[in-house]
């Protein structure tokens, strides 16, 4: 029952703090894990990246052109600046279409399984900053 | 051509309105579709949606119970009586005092004159009568009602259009106003303009409505999709169909 209850309801957001345009710090307190950042990244069902960016994956048929090349992504910005565009981008540029990933408030009519759930987990997002950190060029 | 006008109160609400797309730079899905799709859609005889079209044809002059009066013993031969019909729709029905699609149009007709159960969203029966009066059209002019009655509710429908919605937090307005034309993963984002309902679909296999389009998009989103029938929906049909007046009904259409 214990374990019916906590698997139905959700975890609360971790607090974070942003300094300019970044979140210098990782949300878990700790570094993520870049191979595990790439499943992330190319899984549409999850990190949904490819749906409307394109990146260097030579295997991954069926890019989107919605957004900029993820390349050289680790080279442009610093692990804050990505942190923080993958958390709330809208609140670096409030017109982009790139969604909030970590963000449950001031949404509407949100799908019953996705409801008082970010897109992804702290620990996801910070194995995705670790991943895009590595794509120098 | 209708142009829309938003009432001060949807512009006061501070909804990022994006930018209408121009009548002359309006394309219909088909435009974004590969040569392959479009041939299916040009030729009956490659178009699945055309078994839904025969059987809306044979249902159209069969008495559906013993008792009950065909759809033809009062409408008589459709190609007549129903040309441009579809291009109207949604309309303002009197007795509901709000509007109707033309699949909620055929069930009340069913219910009304021929003492009928409704039939259920999109099943075969249903999508074959909206397909063969969708034929009707082709080739018209999409018509939307000048009808003062219907504004409200097409005033509702352009700000849902333009409602963020879903857990990734998009409106209608964001892909097909904004970013028609680029790729979403592989496919290219249309304008949105409802044109050739009911569709066969290849992703579907099958015949659907734009209910069940509009409700696919939801799901996209992930928001809650609207119930078939909802009334918002039909707003949405509404404004979806003013903002396509004049474009040319390609009813039944075939879309990847």
């Amino acid at each position: 029952m214990a374990a019916l209850l906590s698997s139905a309801t959700a975890q609360p957001l971790v607090k974070y703090v942003v300094t300019g345009d970044a979140i210098p710090d990782s949300l878990t307190g700790s570094p993520g894990d870049a191979a595990r950042g790439r499943a992330i990244v190319t899984n549409r069902q999850k990190g949904l990246c490819l749906l409307c960016h394109t990146g260097p994956f030579a295997e991954e048929r069926f890019q989107g052109d919605l957004a900029p090349s993820l390349a050289g992504a680790g080279s442009r910005w610093t692990e804050g600046q990505l942190r923080l565009r993958i958390v709330d981008s809208r609140r670096v540029t409030p017109s982009t279409i790139m969604p909030s990933y970590y963000r449950i408030d001031g949404l509407t009519r949100v799908g019953a399984a996705w409801r008082d759930r970010p897109v992804l987990s702290a620990a996801e997002i910070e194995d995705v900053v670790a991943f895009l950190k590595t794509l120098r060029e | 051509m209708i142009r829309l006008v938003l009432p001060a109160a949807l512009l006061a609400t501070g909804f990022a309105l994006a930018a209408d797309i121009p009548a002359n730079e309006r394309r219909s899905g088909f435009d974004f579709m590969s040569s392959s799709t479009q041939q299916m859609q040009r030729d009956d005889t490659l178009n699945p949606a055309m078994l839904w079209v025969a059987e809306g044809e044979a249902q159209w002059s069969e008495a559906p119970a013993a008792a009950a009066k065909s759809c033809a013993s009062c409408h008589g031969d459709a190609v007549g009586s129903m040309r441009g019909v579809a291009a109207r729709y949604p309309a303002f029905d009197e007795r509901r005092q709000k509007p109707v699609d033309l699949q909620q149009r055929i069930n009340l007709c069913r219910e009304t004159h021929q003492q009928q159960p409704a039939l259920a969203a999109e099943s075969r029966p249903l999508l074959g009568l909206a397909a063969y009066i969708g034929l009707q059209s082709r080739g018209l002019p999409v018509s939307p009602p000048q009808d003062a009655r219907l504004q409200p509710a097409r005033s509702r429908g352009a700000a849902l259009f333009n409602t963020a919605m879903g857990q990734l937090n998009f409106s209608c307005a964001q892909c097909h106003n904004d970013n028609w034309g680029h790729r979403l993963a592989g496919s290219p984002i249309p304008q949105a303009h409802p044109t050739g309902y009911p569709i066969y679909r290849l992703e579907w296999q099958g015949m659907g409505s734009l209910q069940r389009r509009l409700r696919n998009c939801m799901t996209g989103v992930r928001a809650e999709p609207l119930p078939y029938g909802a009334d918002e929906l039909v707003e949405l049909e509404l404004y979806l169909n003013s903002r396509a007046a004049g474009m040319t009904v390609e009813t039944p259409a075939v879309r990847p």
